[in-house]
Parts: C-alpha cells; sequence; structure tokens
C-alpha cells in the first residue's frame, strides 16, 4: 500500500487517488505553429525514468486537487509532494 | 545435440539421470558477432533460433543481464490467443498461432501446448454485440471464432456465476477455441537450447552499458564483460526498453508499467477453459498442478518493481469472485509482478530504427508471451533482410508520429481509466 501525502488533505492512503503520469510533460504552445514531431513528443513520448520520477496525481477520492509527487520508480519510495504550481 | 525422446529417456534412466548433456552452454563473449541480440526472454531467444534457423545467420550472441527466462517470459499467466480484431494484430497473432501449434516438434521440447479455449464473458447485449463484431472479423481472417450462449456456458463453466442475484449477469460469450495455454518456462528453455544448438553463445549475467555508434551506423556494444564488435542489434527488453533507448537519446512511446499475477493454493480440476470477465478486467486458468492462475489491471503507475501492491490485487481478485464465487474460499499461494513495456496504442513496435543496423522490438503490453514465436519470426526476418516483413509491416515506431495507430482497444498505457 502506497501512502501519499496530498499537499491539502495530509496522508491517504493510495485507493484515494488516481494516476496522471510524468509531470515533466509540457503541452506546446497555444497560438504557435506546432509541428508533428512537438505533437508527437507531447501525446506518445516519454522519458519512462528508472529512479527518482516527478509524476502527477489526482486526489479524486478526496479534495479532487491535482498535483505533484517525486516518487522511485524502482523503488516506490515517495519523497515529497507539492501543491500544482509550487516546485517539487 | 541430443535429441529428447521416450527411448533417450529409457536410457536415460538406466545412469539415473546423472549423463544428459548441458541444455546449453556457457561461452565466453567473443570479440566481434555478425548480430547481437539483447535480451535472453522469450522474444530475444525465440530471435536468436528464427535467425540461425531461417535465415542461416549462426553467429549470434543474446547478451542478458540477469539468466535467460528469468523476466516476464516466466512471470506471466501462460496465455496463448489470435482474438483480435483489427488485421493488422489479427494476422500477425494466427501466424503466431500456428507457429504454438507445430512448437513442441519442432523445438523437441514439450512446451505443453494446450488449445484448451479462450473464453470472453460479455455481460450485457452491447458487449455481446461488440464480441460479435470481432469474431466476425477474425472468422474473416481465417481464424477460428465461435459465439456461446448462456445456456451452453452454464455446461462449459458451471460454476460461474449464473445465479438471478449475480451483480454482472452472464449474457453469452465470444470463445477462440484453438486459444489456451503453454509453460512458459518450456518455451524459453526449448528456444534456448536449439539456439544454443546451431551455434547462438547465450551469455548471461552480461548487462549492455553503452552503444558504439558511428557515422549513424551500429558498430558493436559495451558491456559489463567487455566491448563485442557487430553491425546488426536487436533490442527485446520488453520493460526495461527505455532505459536502453536513453544511452540512444532516443525517447519511445511507452511507459513501465508493473502488472501482477497470482496462484491460487492447487485444487482438483473445475476450470477447463481460460476464462476472463467481461465487466472488468481478470481472466483465470486453472494450470496442470491445480492452481487457477490469475490475472488483470496494472497497478496504475510508473514501475521498474517486479512487485507491485495489495489494493490491486485485491481489487482484481474480487474480480474474480463475482465471476466464481466459489474462489473465495481459496488462499493464495503466491503473487509476483512483471515490468510491462505500455505502448501508447496497446500495440507493439517491431521494426528499424533511425540508427543502421539497430533494431527495436517493444511495446508488448500485456500480451508479450503469447507473441513469442511470431515476434521472433519477424523479428528474426527484420534484422535479417533489414527491412520488417509483411506480417510486422504495421508495427512501424513511425505510426505515432503519422497517426496510424493500432488501437484495437483504445487503450494506452492508461488502462484503468478507459
Amino acid at each position: 500500500m502506497l501512502e501519499i501525502k496530498c499537499p491539502h488533505c495530509g496522508k491517504r492512503s493510495q485507493n484515494e487517488f488516481s494516476y496522471g503520469g510524468d509531470a515533466s510533460i509540457k503541452r506546446p504552445e497555444l497560438n504557435k505553429e506546432i509541428s508533428d514531431k512537438e505533437w508527437d513528443d507531447f501525446v506518445y513520448l516519454r522519458k519512462n525514468l528508472r529512479g527518482n520520477h516527478a509524476e502527477l496525481w489526482h486526489h479524486i477520492a478526496g479534495c479532487r486537487q491535482w498535483f505533484k509527487v517525486l516518487r522511485n520508480t524502482a523503488t516506490h519510495e515517495i519523497f515529497r509532494t507539492a501543491k500544482i504550481d509550487e516546485k517539487l | 545435440m541430443q535429441k529428447y525422446s521416450i527411448f533417450s529417456l529409457i536410457k536415460n534412466a538406466f545412469s539415473n539421470h546423472q549423463n544428459w548433456d548441458v541444455v546449453w552452454k556457457d561461452p565466453v563473449p567473443k570479440k566481434e558477432y555478425e548480430a547481437i541480440i539483447i535480451g535472453g526472454g522469450g522474444h530475444g531467444l525465440a530471435t536468436a533460433y528464427y535467425l540461425a534457423k531461417e535465415h542461416k545467420i549462426t553467429n549470434v550472441a543474446i547478451l542478458e543481464k540477469g539468466w535467460i527466462g528469468g523476466g516476464n517470459v516466466g512471470r506471466n499467466t501462460t496465455i496463448l490467443r489470435s482474438n483480435y480484431m483489427w488485421d493488422a494484430n489479427g494476422l500477425f497473432y494466427e501466424y503466431g498461432m500456428k507457429l504454438w501449434e507445430n512448437l513442441s516438434q519442432e523445438l523437441n521440447y514439450n512446451v505443453m501446448y494446450s488449445p484448451r479455449g479462450i473464453i470472453n464473458l460479455a455481460h450485457s447485449d452491447a458487449q455481446l454485440n461488440t464480441y460479435a463484431r470481432r469474431g466476425n472479423s477474425m472468422r474473416l481472417n481465417g481464424i477460428d471464432a465461435v459465439m456461446l450462449g448462456r445456456e451452453e456456458l452454464k455446461k462449459m463453466i458451471p460454476f460461474a456465476d449464473f445465479s438471478a442475484t449475480a451483480r454482472f449477469p452472464i449474457f453469452g460469450a465470444l470463445m477462440q477455441p484453438r486459444g489456451g495455454t503453454a509453460r512458459h518456462d518450456a518455451v524459453a528453455w526449448g528456444y534456448a537450447r536449439q539456439a544454443d544448438s546451431m551455434g547462438v553463445d547465450i551469455i548471461q549475467h552480461c548487462e549492455v552499458t553503452g552503444f558504439d555508434i558511428q557515422n549513424g551506423k551500429i558498430n558493436g556494444v559495451q558491456t559489463s564483460r567487455g566491448n563485442i564488435k557487430t553491425k546488426k542489434v536487436g533490442l527485446c527488453v520488453a520493460g526495461s526498453t527505455s532505459l536502453l533507448a536513453e544511452k540512444l537519446n532516443m525517447k519511445l512511446p511507452i511507459e513501465s508499467h508493473v502488472l501482477q499475477a497470482c496462484v491460487s493454493e492447487p485444487v482438483k480440476p473445475f476450470l477447463n477453459h481460460v476464462v476472463t470477465f467481461g465487466a472488468g478486467h481478470f481472466y483465470c486458468s486453472q494450470s496442470d498442478k491445480g492452481e487457477m492462475v490469475m490475472g488483470g489491471d496494472l497497478d496504475g503507475y510508473n514501475s521498474y518493481a517486479q512487485r507491485g501492491n495489495l489494493p490491486t490485487l485485491q481489487h482484481v481478485l474480487s474480480e474474480g469472485v463475482a465471476m466464481f464465487p466459489n474462489l473465495s474460499r481459496l488462499k493464495i499461494l503466491r503473487t509476483w509482478g512483471g515490468i510491462m513495456d505500455m505502448s501508447m496504442d496497446g500495440s507493439p513496435v517491431i521494426d528499424k530504427s533511425h540508427i543502421e543496423g539497430l533494431y527495436l522490438n517493444f511495446g508488448w503490453c500485456y500480451g508479450g508471451f503469447k507473441a513469442t514465436p511470431v515476434s521472433g519470426w519477424t523479428f528474426a526476418h527484420t534484422i535479417a533482410q533489414d527491412k520488417p516483413h509483411k506480417l510486422n509491416e504495421k508495427f512501424k515506431l513511425e505510426r505515432f508520429n503519422t497517426g496510424n495507430l493500432l488501437d484495437e482497444k483504445g487503450v494506452g498505457t492508461k488502462t484503468w481509466i478507459g
């Protein structure tokens, strides 16, 4: 069982959360010419790191806020969590 | 190579089975090979076997970081099927089924292929309709498919929940009678033994640490046991593909996720088929030892740990109990996890890369085991001929860029959302 500290609600069991993937992915900017390559990068390509991974989680059965988590993908250890607009 | 038969068995019984030949050797890496396959799992071993057998390329090394057959080929739920709707998938996996049917004879190794039939249960009229559509598509591609009604199913799987109070009543099912199971370890060992006998070097405990690339061409690999030269390298490392891709400055359309499976304590035979639950994600079969072999959803977050967490297991098994209520009285004997290379459209990539002499084989999601023979067969062709075979020409890496996705189920890595 993962215990995830929601930055708004505190420590809760993983059952309350849903996963949102790599937090380093940036959507191409609006109102700009966007190449297929940039869309490919954004939609499909991932670093898929082994080790510390900044990722998004959603407290879906709680406060329903998205937030950031720094977690090790090899050990599942969670180091830090942060609000969505904060630095991790 | 010693041929396995009833006669060799009797002969060796007289010497208490102490004089069998070693099944594969433990060679020291040579300085140079014609081709190198990275990853000694099912796909890597099969690729090397078909390179030697079909393309007469025998100066091949398989480099395996751990030991052969220690990854996903030894961690799956052993299911074989080709019940796909899209032509690219259906024809590919059906060719694989034909290889499975003759595999024990071909490898002279009993892979215990058991065409017991795979039954996909439907729990609504709408689901039955989509299954009928898939079944029709399969039959158009020459794949066996039959629709089953509720009354037939009562006779075939009497322990499923046919009660009036079932939360997900069984309306019918799609069945592929030739689907079934095979003994996964035997598949790895059978391919390894034959590949070894044809001159392939199986090098275990040898980690690839880097690539030697000059002018856009592969020149060799750096390993924990020294540098090895080669002009052709095939990647068959499933969940670890991104780790090698990083050394090549490539980003790939996959995420690595942990998928758990488990077996119950052994019981007397009560399930003759592979059965999948249509209202969730759960599948089970009964092994020859009597254990119920069960699996289902991913844990749902990026992971390279070959173990998962209990909430997912509880979720998956509660689906199992909804399907077969009597499972609730069984104890779980073992659970384990494997790292899935979840591609973004649910289909694999078997292709060349932008680096000359570097070939890619990844993105098998939940379904790598059944593809073992056909993946090896087509990947060997791709490597030997330097171009994809007709069977795998749709499994291109560039499809993510061009939009020609093979989205069989319309789910990608986040299957728990779909």
